[in-house]
């Protein structure tokens, strides 16, 4: 390796850090102060990107300089950070007390909505912004060719830190930001209007993200997929650096941004498992990032995030199990060929989950990458049928194997953690296994994916299939359902609802939440099988965020404190997805729509409010 | 004057607070006139430092009547009952140990309320010099005495009428806990109410006339404090 080659590859580096410092700051102040981890940072920094390009030549047009290029800069970031405010005082404002998975949900349904609104205002195709007058060129360094932009680059990062420094020293709304950061009831014990700070900090963290997405204009053309891809890579600098802390959100971004300029050089396509790798073992020395905190204590009593009041099913309740049961069975005698396809991907999802509530609800660990192990499992059965000549059973008997073994390898990182830190983790894990099925082609096929993956003759015919996924859905079901209300689940519960209690009485919390993650990724995985083998081909979508958000989507539908919610949300989502199918790319804004409708007015889900509904009848009933 | 004007600054009848699904306050009720300066009593987990949170809204709480200045706080956020003019100074102090010692009294200042600015900051460093002397410094690195301090200095930088101090001698060393003493007799000089949670009765009897004594939850006994001393003797 060359020096001339170090040096470019350092300024490269450190280019790219500043372009994600800036990003990530507004996230991790955002964090702090409302102690939210926003998923629509990203739809922020796209909307810079977009305000940028759409404002830049008209700009450009009335004077071709680069102070008229700074002005559009600012303009974009200006915009973007009232888009921010306004989503503060339309939204988050309604979910402070909200439990963390509604917020993250929550915000996660705007990122759909804003991507549909791009793809409207903008069109779907990638958008070149103009270059930067004054800065098209390169500049010679020890030898190598440095484009000046991403010198300018270099110097917008330290200059941004710099100004983001004096807001939070020098003003009397960044102190206040900075004591909200550690303890928000103390600052209103005082006085200090929250609503506002958190408006003035969504403004920020908006303006930052929109800065972020504006400078990008230059380098790469703005497109609606470039939500996504900045979320993660600021979610793992804010992770690495300590969620609420600027200097640590600094400090990783120069870290990251060094790995990934010379991991790409020494070990090209790995760069996605050393920052895995960077951020499990940063996580595993300190578990609140290189220069975070842990959680403020906070005064309020956190609304339990999962099952609550879990009773031995009632003869009742097992007679209701025993009908839908048999109603399954005689479905396919009366439906059509395409309701029954419905209905067997509704059985699927159902399982998948269902795992997922037990983990969620039962075991407290909120897994923000299910998708992983679902398409760990498609993977792995579709793997097994194509290149290793398995039969279709073989194949479905190795997937949760393959399930359990992946959550194996993430489950000992994951349920260290706690919190949010553990989402996030869950998140990394997911997008990492989905960088691997994108970019491994020789072996997963990359983008096409696997195609041909049938079942077996037996298994062939559409009816056959159905009664092949009932049967192991309900088995699955069921088996999870039995560890609820075995030891096993009481111990998960207890030490979901106090670590530290269950570790008093001898509890082993963290095999305990291991042996829970590996069951939940061995039934998500057998779900995934059986999906391969429905659909015949399988693609990285299967293991894409957006896959992920549909199983917490289901959860939250349905309701996370009833058992029954996520069996009830998997197929009420599906169905509304079938429904919206006509609507073509409308699906994500009814979506997201849905999502934030169901935080906002019916947070405990169908089956919640129907149980509310059950038990005030029940209560008038008895009173009159 | 203010609309529902009583003699009693606070004025709080049937308090019940919550933390989640227990009740910890049974129908606490309790008066403090303008610059009164009355000791609530009571064991550990008896429920004072509940009183004080639940009176500023820090948790779930239903009251049949509380006002303060005759204003009704019952539904009101935290942030307007503070602004009314009601400090709080926890047990814990909760200090923003990020900050420095001046920027965690600039998150207490509040805009004088009727245009008296009683405290500043330059005040407030003479009555507590180890603060001035520290101003610029991070507050993670103060003491426990220390921390008490600035914690009931920042509340007064809100120039509050009345201020819920909640076990400010625990812990502290009998000099730093005269010195509190002698902080007290200054906010009741200048006309700020005082309700003063303590395990402490002889030093609650030296700034405090009247006591409140609370039992798990629930107000026993109200009354001239050496009564109260005479009955625990
Ligand atoms: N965060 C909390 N969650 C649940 N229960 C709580 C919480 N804080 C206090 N309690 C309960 O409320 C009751 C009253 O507690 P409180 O802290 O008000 O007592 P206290 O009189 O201030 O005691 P101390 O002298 O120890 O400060 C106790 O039974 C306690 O266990
Ligand atoms: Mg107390």
């Amino acid at each position: 390796m060359s020096l001339s080659f170090m040096i470019a590859q350092f300024l490269n580096g450190l280019a790219s850090a500043s372009s994600l410092f800036i990003v990530a700051s507004g996230l991790t102040i955002v964090f702090g102060v409302t102690r939210i981890v926003n998923f629509a940072h990203g739809s922020l920094y796209m909307l810079g990107a977009y305000f940028a390009v759409t404002l830049m030549q008209p700009l450009l047009d009335l004077s071709r300089s680069f102070p008229m290029f700074l002005l559009g800069l600012l303009v974009a970031a200006a915009l973007t950070g009232l888009v921010g405010l306004c989503i503060e005082v339309v939204l988050l404002r309604r979910v402070y007390r909200a439990p963390e998975l509604l917020q993250l949900l929550i915000t996660f349904g705007l990122v759909l909505v804003i991507e549909d609104l791009v793809v409207r205002i903008w069109g779907p195709l990638e958008l070149l912004g103009p270059r930067a007058p004054g800065l098209r060129g390169a500049i010679t360094i020890a030898g190598s060719q440095v484009p000046s932009y991403d010198l300018f680059l270099i110097a917008m990062g330290p200059l941004v830190f710099g100004l983001v420094w004096l807001v939070l020293h020098r003003t009397r709304f960044g102190i206040l930001v900075r004591a909200a950061t550690q303890d928000r009831d103390m600052v209103a014990a005082l006085g200090v209007n929250q609503s506002l700070l958190f408006t003035g900090a969504l403004f920020l963290g908006g303006a930052l993200a929109g800065f972020g997405g504006a400078l990008q204009i230059p380098r790469a053309a703005a497109s609606p997929q470039m939500d996504i891809a900045i979320l993660t890579d600021a979610f793992v600098v804010t992770v690495i650096g300590g969620m609420g802390s600027v200097p640590g959100a600094a400090l990783a971004a120069l870290i990251i941004g060094q790995l990934n300029a010379f991991g790409i050089a020494l070990l090209p396509k790995s760069t996605l498992v050393l920052v895995f790798v960077l951020m499990a073992g940063v996580l595993i020395v300190r578990p609140y990032g290189l220069l975070g905190r842990p959680e403020p204590l906070s005064l309020r009593v956190a609304v339990p995030e999962g099952f609550t009041r879990l009773m031995p099913p009632t003869p009742a309740l097992w007679l209701m199990c025993g009908l839908v049961v048999a109603a399954l069975v005689v479905l396919p005698l009366l439906a059509d060929a395409y309701s029954q396809k419905i209905a067997i991907e509704v059985l699927i999802f159902a399982l998948a989950a269902f795992a997922l509530a037990f983990l969620i609800g039962n075991g407290g660990v909120v897994s923000f990458g299910h998708a992983a192990y679902f398409g760990i499992g498609a993977y792995a059965a579709g793997l097994a049928v194509k290149r290793l000549g398995f039969g279709m059973e073989a194949a479905l008997l190795l997937a949760p194997l393959a399930g359990a073994a992946g959550a194996a390898v993430f489950g000992v990182f994951v349920v260290r953690l706690q919190g949010i830190y553990l989402a996030m983790l869950t998140l990394a894990v997911a997008q990492i296994v989905y960088a691997v099925a994108v970019q491994w082609i020789e072996v997963t096929g990359g983008d096409n994916g696997i195609v041909g993956v049938w079942p077996a003759r037996w298994a062939e015919g559409r009816v056959t299939y159905y009664y092949l996924t009932l049967g192991v859905s309900v088995t699955g079901i069921f088996v999870l359902h039995r560890m609820l209300h075995a030891p096993f689940g009481y111990a998960l519960r207890a030490a979901r609802d106090s670590a530290v209690r269950a570790d008093a009485i001898g509890l082993d919390v963290g095999r305990l939440r291991l042996l829970a993650f590996m069951i939940a990724g061995a039934a998500t995985a057998l779900a995934g099988g059986l999906y391969a083998f429905s659909k015949g081909s399988i693609d990285p979508t299967l293991l894409a965020i957006p896959q992920s958000v549909d199983f917490l989507a289901m959860l939250l539908i349905g309701g996370i404190q009833q058992i029954g919610g996520a069996l009830a949300g998997a197929a009420a989502l599906h169905l509304l997805r079938v429904w919206a199918l006509p609507l073509g790319d409308m699906w994500r804004m009814v979506l997201g729509l849905t999502i934030i409708a169901i935080v906002l007015v019916s947070p405990q889900g169908i089956v919640g409010g129907v149980a509310q509904l059950v038990q005030r009848q029940r209560r008038a009933r008895t009173s009159s | 004057m203010t609309p529902g004007q009583t003699s009693a600054i606070l004025d709080v009848r049937g308090l019940d607070a919550f933390y989640g699904q227990a009740q910890s306050l049974f129908g606490v009720s309790l008066q403090i006139a303008r610059g009164e300066a009355v000791a609530l009593v009571g064991r550990n987990g008896a429920g004072k430092s509940t009183v004080m949170k639940a009176i500023m809204g820090l948790i779930d709480r239903r009251a049949q009547a509380m006002t303060f200045a005759g204003h009704d706080i019952r539904t009101r956020p935290t942030h307007h009952i503070a602004r009314l003019g009601l400090g709080y100074v926890p047990e814990e102090r909760r200090i923003f140990t990020d900050l420095t010692v001046a920027e965690n009294l600039e998150v207490g200042r509040l805009p004088a309320r009727g245009g008296r600015q009683i405290w500043t900051s330059t005040r407030l460093y003479e009555i507590f010099p180890n603060l001035g002397e520290m101003a610029r410094r991070s507050a993670g690195h103060m003491s426990g005495g220390e921390q008490q301090m600035l914690s009931i200095a920042r509340t007064l930088m809100g120039n509050p009428d009345a201020v819920l101090l909640d076990e400010p001698s625990e812990g502290l060393s009998p000099l730093i806990v005269e010195q509190m003493g002698q902080a007290i007799v200054e906010m009741k000089r200048e006309g700020i109410a005082v309700l003063l949670s303590e395990q402490n009765l002889a030093f609650a009897a030296t700034v405090a006339e009247r006591a409140l004594r609370i039992e798990t939850g629930a107000i026993t006994f109200d009354g001239p404090i050496e009564q109260l001393m005479d009955r625990i003797g």
